[in-house]
């Protein structure tokens, strides 16, 4: 699996600038729509990224990342509404917020010695006491929610990140392209070495000498952190936060599906599972509107049974299947 | 406040845990024996619950009546769920099974929600209203039966897992997969067949969760979470653990409902799930693996 990425072939370099082309230029292909979809895609790519870096790259499994969007957005949109203080300074407040948060966790958790299933429902639990707690924190709101100015902006602001879609979208194109620089970085680094030793045989890692504590909280910090960027974008974007949105745990599972879905391990899996989901879930929407069967439900139903699909016939996801198709690996293993 | 009332929310706290332990306990059976996490649980509650407003609202049955066919039901569903669909993933990693079961898990509540639509739903018994008064303490009539059958169930289950030949031979799966083959036992029908007891809880748990609360499609993630948070800080696998946790988790919510607000007793469960993952990772009465 860690090896479809560092087999890649000139090719690969290829298709990654035409795709970054494509993408570049897509404000002035796409219309208002497909780049709404398209921002929506960047960032459930840019998000799935981020728990890769737990799950794909060290090996933890998280169910709990809503957590990290949460405080990310919340305190950078406070920041801004209650002190005016522009997201690109508050991104860092909400980096280390989220980094705090994910320390806590991670030290807690791997102090204790909780792994495996119980790590994962650890992470459900604290993203869950967030939602819960934030329901009931009066001076951001509680479950009434907590809300941006909204106007209309003559022009783009991006120090303030007030404007259009084009602008949100050019902003999240340029976080997920770093992000994906980023993890090509790090899984090459020492750390994302001993990351993927910790990965495949965490005993085996500790008998060698690495400090498994230490490179799983780093994991855990740098994955929280990257998360927490996408809250701040988040709030900004969305202009309303509700704990019972942003901290649920169907943020969670609509954060963790597309690298699944697209290959856990690989920096291209977030990408091609963020494209195949958002796209297929679009998709399915149109076509239940043409054939007039457009009830509440009949989406995800669809939207579930396809996961399904996927997950039986392709285990590892569909990037190194798809790898092969493309002739960037020379097998699936 | 008077004392009495403390009393009151107490036992009623039991009660209601005793019930929520039985639809853990189906949850720790699946993870004990086929060592996967059924992050389905809630929705299969719901189903059960469904089935059973339906069937108290066009034929009359009684929820209570229910208890056993809507077990029988379930228990076909876990059954063929097993054997259908995630006896191949026994071998694959957790987030492989996770993403199997959330997608089953999408697919229930959608499906009920296009049936039924988004409204909650309730029944109203003629023992609705009913109470028990045991000096100054008032029980509800519901609350209490509920408690009884959970009792029943559990004695019934506990004794084929300790007593009958085949609840032995799905506690050598659980032991010992590899000696469970050897000794020629069918570990994937056992699987089918424990995962299928699993849903069977739930299926009686959920006729008799309907007199307790409302429904709605989307109530699947809450009662997830909470089974799992009954079974670990009762010990993920062990049984008299899940329904101690589920009277722990019904106090702790009745309490907290008391002293604080309603809408913030869910936050008292996790703290409580989060300290016992950290003291005591094993759970309260499980050994440690």
């Amino acid at each position: 699996m860690q090896l479809v990425f560092a087999g890649a072939s000139g090719r690969a370099w290829v298709l990654l600038a035409i795709l970054l082309a494509v993408l570049c230029a897509a404000p002035w292909l796409a219309g208002d729509y497909l780049l709404t979809v398209l921002i929506t895609i960047l960032y459930l790519a840019y998000v799935g990224q981020a728990w890769n870096v737990m799950m794909g790259f060290a090996g933890q499994l998280s169910l709990g990342h809503a957590i990290y969007v949460g405080l990310g957005a919340y305190s950078a949109a406070v920041l801004y509404v209650d002190f005016g203080i522009p997201p690109w300074i508050g991104m860092f407040a909400a980096i280390a917020i989220a980094a705090a948060c994910g320390a806590l966790i991670g030290y807690l958790a791997f102090r204790f010695g909780v792994g495996g299933v119980y790590f994962a429902i650890l992470t459900i639990a604290f993203a869950e006491f967030a939602r819960i707690g934030f329901d009931h924190f009066g001076w951001v709101g509680g479950s009434a929610g907590f809300f941006l100015p909204v106007a209309n902006y003559a022009r783009n602001d991006l120090w303030n990140l007030r404007g259009n879609p084009t602008m949100f979208y050019y902003v999240m194109l340029a976080l997920t392209a770093a992000a994906f620089a980023l993890c090509h970085v790090l899984l090459r680094s020492r750390t994302g070495y001993y990351w993927q030793a910790i990965r495949e045989d965490e005993e085996a890692a500790r008998s060698l000498g690495i400090n498994t504590f230490r490179y799983k909280l780093i994991a855990v910090v740098i994955s929280g952190s990257m998360t927490a960027l996408a809250g701040v974008f988040f709030a900004f974007y969305y202009n309303n936060l509700f704990p019972e949105q942003v901290f649920h745990i169907s943020r969670s599972i609509e954060i963790i599906l597309g690298p699944i879905i697209g290959g856990i391990g690989a920096p291209f899996g977030p990408i091609v599972g963020a494209f195949l989901l958002t796209g297929a879930s679009e998709l399915m929407q149109n076509v239940l509107i043409a054939i007039g069967f457009d009830v509440p439900g009949a989406k995800q139903v669809f939207y579930g049974v396809a996961l399904l699909l996927v997950v039986i016939v392709l285990p590892g996801g569909v990037w190194p299947w798809l790898a092969v198709r493309l002739r960037l690996t020379r097998s699936e293993r | 406040v008077p004392a009495s009332i403390y009393f009151n929310v107490i036992i009623s706290g039991v009660l209601t845990g005793l019930v929520y332990g039985l639809m853990a306990l189906g949850l720790s059976v699946i993870f004990g024996v086929v060592r996967v996490v059924n992050f389905a649980h809630g929705e299969m509650m719901a189903i059960a619950m469904y089935l059973a407003i339906v069937l108290f609202n066009t034929l009359g049955v009684d929820p209570l009546v229910l208890v056993i066919p809507l077990a029988g039901v379930l228990f076909v569903l876990g059954y063929a769920l097993q054997a259908g669909i995630i006896n191949p993933f026994i071998s694959r990693p957790e987030y492989s099974q996770f993403i199997l079961l959330v997608a089953i898990a999408i697919i229930i509540t959608n499906v009920l929600l296009i049936i039924f639509g988004p409204d909650a739903r309730s029944v109203q018994t003629s023992y609705s209203f009913d109470s028990f008064a045991i000096g100054p303490v008032i029980v509800d009539a519901t609350k209490v039966y509920a408690g009884v059958g959970t009792i029943l169930i559990a004695a019934v289950l506990f004794a084929f897992f300790r007593f009958a030949p085949l609840g032995k031979a799905i506690r050598a799966c659980a032991d010992n997969y590899t000696g469970a083959l050897v000794v020629g036992l069918d570990v994937k029908r056992l699987y089918a067949l424990t995962f299928g007891i699993g849903a069977a809880c739930v299926g009686a748990a959920g006729s008799m969760m309907v007199l307790l609360i409302d429904v709605t499609p989307a109530l699947g993630p809450a009662y997830t979470l909470l089974a799992f948070i009954i079974v670990i800080t009762g010990g993920l696998g062990s049984m008299p653990g899940a329904l101690l946790g589920g009277v722990l988790i019904g106090l702790t919510e009745a309490l907290a409902g008391l002293f604080f607000t309603p809408s913030a007793k869910s936050m008292f469960s996790f703290g409580l799930l989060v300290l016992v993952l950290l003291l005591r990772p094993q759970g309260l009465l499980a050994r440690k693996t």
